[in-house]
């Protein structure tokens, strides 16, 4: 009952979020259901190559004489569903690693953050492109890929968020009273690390999109056939002054879905409730600049 | 009453300095009031102490002066006229010239009022409206002026080189750097031990009264404004309920609170006990109608509570608002004598032999020898650096580096929490100086106290929460607390939280550090009271760490005096107080703040 009241007041606060994540519900939930409600099939060729919009085709034709309205229907359930997994996957590892160096410090940290600037070292997508290469586009693939990008610079937000929750008194009496480290990390200091979370998850969502987009833009998603709305960029840009809905319809859901997302996580980070420990300011660097937080605080953080 | 109020508000004075009036400070946008209805009068050279617990508005009133407050209120009424000008009506460029050099503001925290990445000399220069005319003979000359080495290294030194006190000088040096009218300060010796601010006190007394500067002296401790103004003001609830010179207001108060508040205050001179003042100031949007302090009051009658107590003079110079101020000033004080207990016959719960710490290379305790004795309590005092924290977190496991023997009941206790056993961790427990850190703003009150007991005994749910309930009764905190979160309460409210959470598993040595240093020195007599009271009731042996001498006395039996890492004299409390043989001692002593003055 609380729970229930509590998230209600919660949403309530947030105004300018609650938008944001009225948009991106919209856009998830349309992917979802989105199958049920196409008109055609998104493989049937319904018409001549880059046909305007019509009675029968809405938002016109592709290349192949298919939908694209179906096809945009239809395409964001794998990019989609990839992102959520290799996000959730990324943020939650990384947190994890994050929380681990932050608290432990000493040779762990070491140990961990020098194999995660390894990591971080290699140009993100190339290095994507070369596995998906080897191995073959398979869905896994991809979404173990974006996970891999997603997990050193997650764990270098969390680590500095940790480092200092962990200095705080409630950690010392943990310690003083005889809690396991195991207990320390999940119930004592991860439950003060929601608003940096909520805002890693927002950010990641949006920056693993992107970067599944760009890998179904450049014809690398598992099935090229299939639809997905960055290959439906590609591969229709050749029509655009045919149909110039081919490109733009895909474009303006991906970027509508970017903007809604980032003002609903801009706006986790101004309620005052889910940042109990956090002064805003160091919440909001920490999570815009990521990369910035990750190798410009190395010194200060020692 | 309104013509001839300023010869009650100040002494005669050709010209005043500051003349407040009918002050009046609300949340914005709405008409619940912060202040209301402030007024003062202060001739140059003359420190008024504004006196108050938290959330009497004292510190809104002091920045008022400034013309400024903080976000989300505003001043919707009254004048302030400083030097004859009134500074409530100074468009926002005038109030920038006015600011500095008619009034200007000593803030509480030195260490985040300066700059650190700018040099003193840069940030000192920065106070000139002409940057051109501040050389370098002009700014070593403000350094003397406020103590400090007046050599052009200093000019060059960064914030964090300095000390406390050194910082709280440069403080003071900016806000005198233009020989403003008035000065306002608030709480700013809070931050520093005993000796640091004495020497900032004296300072701040010489220089008001050769220069003519008024100042107002914002604080809860009624014994430093004691030691330093010549008159005070007492602050409830948004107004001024008793106004007078030093002399009078502490030795005949009239009004019930400013007699609450002095019986609260730990004194070295008296040979009484602290007294809390139960309950809590109202919220602003929840003040009683009548007088604000009639709830908490052992003297409110029917009178009380009708309308705001009107003004009376009770002698000159002297005002107050209550009904029965002619009657209360002249009731003996209810003082209840500190009782002397003595601890020698009890067994030994802790005996610490050459206890030697380290931080890194450096060597913080070098060798501390001392007992505790069952039922009875050791203060730790010492100033700021004498390893008297490090004594304390040793003892409670979360210092690793350390040598010597501890022994508890026989049982050598191994350094660090993860060494000892279950059963010697629950018989050890240490409350935290920062109430507002110790609790972990993500749980409740009732899962914070829970988790201590399942750590040590798990019990089921519904037998944990009554145990819970219980545990916050033994406090004198409502069941419902249990529900709450730790920023739903006060600084108080917390602290006993973190006591309930020590106690419910049954320790036998409790180590408190400077456990009533954040707080108002009201809830600190609430919680010195509860902690006496518990030790008795439950036989505890406990370790006081403090740098209050006057509180060690309300609260110990034994104490022992720290200097760099030794114990330099240890003994009953009376002997150490009344015949101290170490000079650290005698220097403390000399330093704490006493009133000199007594209650009839």
């Amino acid at each position: 009952m609380s729970l229930l009241g509590a998230s209600w007041r919660w949403l309530r606060d947030l105004k300018a979020g609650a938008v944001g994540l009225l948009v991106g519900f919209l856009i998830v939930a349309g992917a979802l259901i989105g199958p049920l409600l196409a008109p055609e099939s998104p493989f049937d060729f319904v018409g001549a190559p880059f046909d305007l919009p019509s009675s029968y085709a809405l938002l016109g034709t592709d290349l192949m004489g298919r939908d694209v309205l179906s096809r945009l229907l239809w395409g964001g359930m794998q990019i989609l569903g990839l992102s959520a997994v290799a996000t959730l996957a990324g943020v939650l590892i990384g947190t994890l690693l994050g929380i681990i160096c932050g608290y432990l410090k000493g040779t762990t940290d070491d140990i961990i953050m020098r194999l995660l600037d390894v990591a971080m070292a290699f140009p993100q997508t190339v290095l994507a492109l070369l596995f998906l290469s080897i191995l073959g586009p398979k869905p896994w693939l991809i979404a173990t890929l974006v996970t891999a990008i997603h997990i050193p610079q997650v764990a270098r937000v969390m680590r500095s968020v940790a480092l200092r929750v962990s200095e705080e008194d409630y950690i010392r009496y943990a310690e003083a009273i005889g809690l396991s480290t195991r207990r320390i990390i999940t119930r004592e200091i991860l439950p003060n690390l929601t608003a940096p979370l909520m805002v890693e998850l927002g950010l990641r969502f949006t920056y693993s999109i992107a970067l599944i987009a760009g890998l179904g833009f450049l014809g690398l998603m598992a099935d090229p056939s299939a639809p997905d709305w960055g290959m439906m960029i590609n591969e229709n840009r050749i029509g655009m002054l045919s149909n110039p809905w081919a490109v733009a319809a895909p474009v303006f859901i991906l970027a509508i879905l970017t903007i809604g997302t980032n003002v609903f996580t801009d706006a986790l980070t101004g309620t005052r409730r889910a940042k109990p420990t956090l002064p805003v300011e160091e919440t909001e660097v920490s999570a815009t600049a990521g990369k910035i937080v990750g190798s410009g605080n190395n010194e200060a953080e020692k | 009453m309104t013509e001839d109020y300023k010869e009650m508000l100040a002494p005669r004075a050709t010209r005043l300095a500051l003349e407040v009036r009918n002050l009046r400070v609300s949340v914005a946008g709405s008409d619940v009031d912060i202040v209301k209805s402030v007024s003062l009068g202060l001739v140059p050279g003359e420190i008024l102490g504004l006196v108050g617990e938290s959330g009497s508005g004292k510190t809104t009133v002091g920045l008022a002066l400034l013309a400024y407050c903080r976000k989300g209120l505003r001043i919707s009424g009254g004048s302030v006229r400083i030097d004859g000008q009134e500074v409530l009506s100074l468009s926002a460029r005038e109030l920038k010239k006015a600011r500095g050099r008619l009034v200007s503001l000593i803030p509480q925290d030195p260490g985040t009022a300066l700059n650190p990445i700018l040099r003193i000399g840069t940030q000192l220069i920065e106070c000139y409206a002409d940057r051109r005319s501040a050389t370098e003979d002009k700014l070593l000359e403000l350094l003397r002026l406020v103590k400090l080495p007046d050599s052009p290294a200093f000019l060059r030194a960064y914030p964090h080189q300095l000390s406390g006190g050194q910082q709280q000088r440069v403080g003071i040096a900016m806000a005198f750097a233009n020989r403003p009218r008035v000065i306002v300060m608030d709480e700013p010796t809070t931050g520093l031990d005993v000796t640091t601010q004495s020497h900032v006190l004296d300072t701040i007394r010489s220089l008001c009264k050769e220069h003519a500067v008024a100042a107002i002296y914002v604080s809860h401790d009624l014994a430093v404004v004691g030691a330093l103004c010549d008159r005070i003001a007492v602050m409830y609830s948004g107004q001024i309920v008793e106004l007078g010179s030093t002399a009078q207001v502490l030795s005949s108060p009239a009004h019930p609170y400013t007699r609450a508040l002095i019986d609260a205050v730990p004194d070295l001179d008296r040979d009484t006990a602290v007294t809390g003042i139960p309950g809590s100031a109202p919220e602003p949007s929840h003040r009683p109608a009548g007088c604000p302090f009639s709830p908490r009051c052992t003297y409110a009658e029917h009178r009380c509570t009708g309308a705001f107590p009107p003004m009376t003079e009770i002698r000159a110079g002297q005002i107050v608002h209550c009904v029965r101020a002619n009657e209360i000033r002249v009731d003996p004080p209810s003082a209840r004598p500190v009782e002397h207990e003595s601890a020698e016959e009890r067994s030994i719960a802790l005996a610490v032999s050459d206890l030697e710490a380290f931080h890194g290379s450096v060597q913080v305790l070098k060798g501390l020898s001392f007992t505790i004795h069952r039922g009875s309590c050791v203060a730790l005092v010492g100033e700021s650096g004498s390893g008297k924290t490090t004594t304390a977190r040793c003892l409670a496991g979360l210092h690793r580096d350390q040598r010597g023997q501890v022994l508890f009941d026989g049982e050598l206790v191994p350094p660090h929490a993860s060494e000892r056993s279950l059963h010697l961790r629950r018989r050890i427990q240490y409350i935290f100086q920062n109430p507002y850190a110790s609790l972990n703003p993500r749980r409740t009150i009732g899962q914070s106290v829970a988790m201590a007991l399942q750590q040590f005994e798990p019990t089921s749910s519904a037998e944990a929460r009554r145990r819970v309930v219980a545990a916050l009764d033994e406090v004198s905190l409502p069941s419902t607390s249990a529900d709450r979160y730790p920023h739903q309460l006060s600084g108080g409210q917390r602290q006993r939280v973190a006591i309930a959470r020590a106690l419910i598993v049954g320790p036998e040595l409790l180590i408190c550090d400077e456990v009533t240093s954040a707080l108002d020195v009201s809830v600190q007599a609430v919680v010195v009271e509860l902690l006496t009271q518990l030790r008795r009731d439950r036989n505890l042996a406990m370790l006081f760490v403090t740098h209050n001498l006057a509180v060690a006395r309300n609260i110990a039996q034994n104490v022992a005096v720290m200097q760099s890492g030794r114990i330099v004299e240890f003994g009953k409390v009376q002997d150490v107080l009344h015949s101290p043989t170490a000079d650290e001692t005698q220097r403390l002593l000399a330093d704490t703040p006493r009133f000199a003055f007594s209650v009839p």
